[in-house]
């Protein structure tokens, strides 16, 4: 059977992996390459590299970095940040890039993902949200996250624009929810249970892994396809091989 | 390995860097080319391939390649679309493939436990002894992405398990395809595309 994925994310900023907390005051925790090599060695199942001032600023993603990864890596690995035409996404691609995932840039203009889709396939387009439950107990869509200056809440409902993607032509989805983030409280069950149930194409649950029993949790209970997680694995408190080890002796089926 | 004369066959698909790149860290150059007399006097040709089957199949038209690709006698490896395009017929827009492989490509239908498209590492199962299965373990799992499949039949060599047998690794005569991706797919996908430079 298909097995439960453990996705490392590496945020990348001037291209070094920097890390925050709540997507503020980012620190440098390493070299692109040096740590997608060491996640690789550790049985990571694919990585996503996120480019997080790309997007807020504008820029598009340097190809050169990308490429670098691509010679050295042998598991999938998924570039977001900074992605908002066909062109841009071409070129990630071409670097040697599986996926793209697109946010801000969707949310923009929803038919990127129609276009993307049907440019390079649907197995290509992430499309990652961003969400936050408000006080009328609505989970809503944020955007520009990378950057607290321009941080936007939307009207978007999560589940609506969840339906809607799928519908354009997301062939993932990474449900960030941004309640959890960074604080490694564990992962939003509730809101990913709910998404889980409107969602059809694969689902990566995104924000709050602290321990291993999150990552069980998030794959029982909220079925999630695969997990991402950034500081656990950066800071070396959860190691990947004994992640996959609690997983396998707890009936989830991982890569061995 | 010197003997080997690597081609990559350029159907405009995406990952053709990342399969190039996977064969240098076998020490393998690859030359990427749509030129059929290049392709011709390879002594192995790759057709990787990521999209979607018309397209794909348009471009190969364009660029002369079908009858071509059809007459390759050397070990030839589709890869992804590129294996799913080696079979007779694709459900995905109804599209005419090479026919190199008797079988049909059809659509991989959802379910709540089934989603669509198959991503993520599944596991091998071997069928068949075969030289290009050679030094693969029996836990062996490689990473797909794909919304299309062939039904595990005569000509597959391992199928995966996704709710129904789906071919994973086939080959009939010369003609070798695998449905996932081998330059994503560690250690694993590495010996099999060694084992296949060896045929």
């Amino acid at each position: 059977m298909l097995t439960r994925r453990l996705i490392p994310c590496l945020d990348v900023r001037d291209g070094r992996v920097v890390k925050g907390v709540r997507f503020r005051d980012h620190v440098v925790v390493g070299d692109i390459v040096d740590l997608a090599l060491r996640y690789r060695d550790e049985g990571a199942d694919e990585l996503v590299f996120y480019d997080i001032t790309a997007s807020p600023q504008g820029r598009s993603v340097d190809r050169a970095w990308v490429e670098r990864v691509a010679r050295v890596i042998d598991i999938p690995f998924c570039v977001a940040g900074g992605i908002r035409d066909v062109d841009a996404a071409r070129q990630v691609l071409h670097a040697g890039a599986d996926k793209i995932s697109v946010n801000s840039p969707a949310l923009e203009r929803p038919s990127l993902i129609d276009e993307l889709a049907a440019a390079f396939g649907v197995q290509c387009v992430v499309v990652g949200i961003d969400s936050l439950r408000e006080a009328d107990g609505e989970w809503r869509v944020r955007q520009y996250t990378g950057d607290p200056e321009r941080m936007q809440a939307l009207a978007r409902r999560t589940l609506d624009w969840v339906v809607e993607v799928q519908q354009r032509g997301a062939g993932e989805i990474v449900l960030n929810c941004m309640d959890a983030d960074g604080v490694r409280g564990g992962y939003d069950i509730e809101q990913l249970a709910a998404v889980r149930s409107c969602c059809g194409v694969p689902l990566v649950a995104s924000g709050g892994a602290g321990a291993p029993a999150h990552f069980l949790e998030v794959f029982a209970v909220a079925d999630a396809d695969a997990a991402l997680a950034a500081s656990v694995f950066h800071s070396g408190a959860i190691r990947i091989p004994d992640l996959k080890r609690f997983l396998a002796d707890n009936q989830v089926e991982v890569r061995p | 390995m010197s003997a080997v004369e690597l081609v990559l066959v350029d159907a405009g698909g995406t990952n053709i860097g990342s399969v190039r790149y996977a064969l240098e860290r076998l020490g393998v150059f690859a030359e990427v080319s749509d030129d059929a007399q290049r392709i011709a006097r390879a002594t192995h040709v790759i057709l990787p391939g990521v999209g979607a089957a018309g397209p794909g199949m348009q471009r190969l038209r364009e660029a002369g390649l079908i009858d071509v690709l059809r007459g390759l006698s050397q070990p030839v490896l589709g890869v992804c679309l590129g294996m799913q395009l080696l079979f007779e017929h694709s459900e995905e827009g109804d599209t005419t493939c090479l026919g190199v492989v008797p079988g049909q490509v059809r659509r991989i239908e959802g379910s709540a436990r089934r989603r669509v498209p198959h991503m993520g590492w599944n596991r091998l199962d071997v069928l068949t002894d075969d030289p290009l299965l050679g030094g693969l373990g029996a836990d062996a799992h490689a990473y797909f992405v794909h919304s299309y499949a062939v039904a595990s039949a005569a000509h597959t060599l391992a199928s995966t398990d996704y709710g129904s047998a789906l071919a994973a690794i086939v080959r009939h005569r010369n003609f070798h395809g695998m449905q996932f991706h081998p330059e994503r797919s560690a250690a694993v996908g590495a010996r099999l595309l060694r084992n296949f430079l060896d045929s």
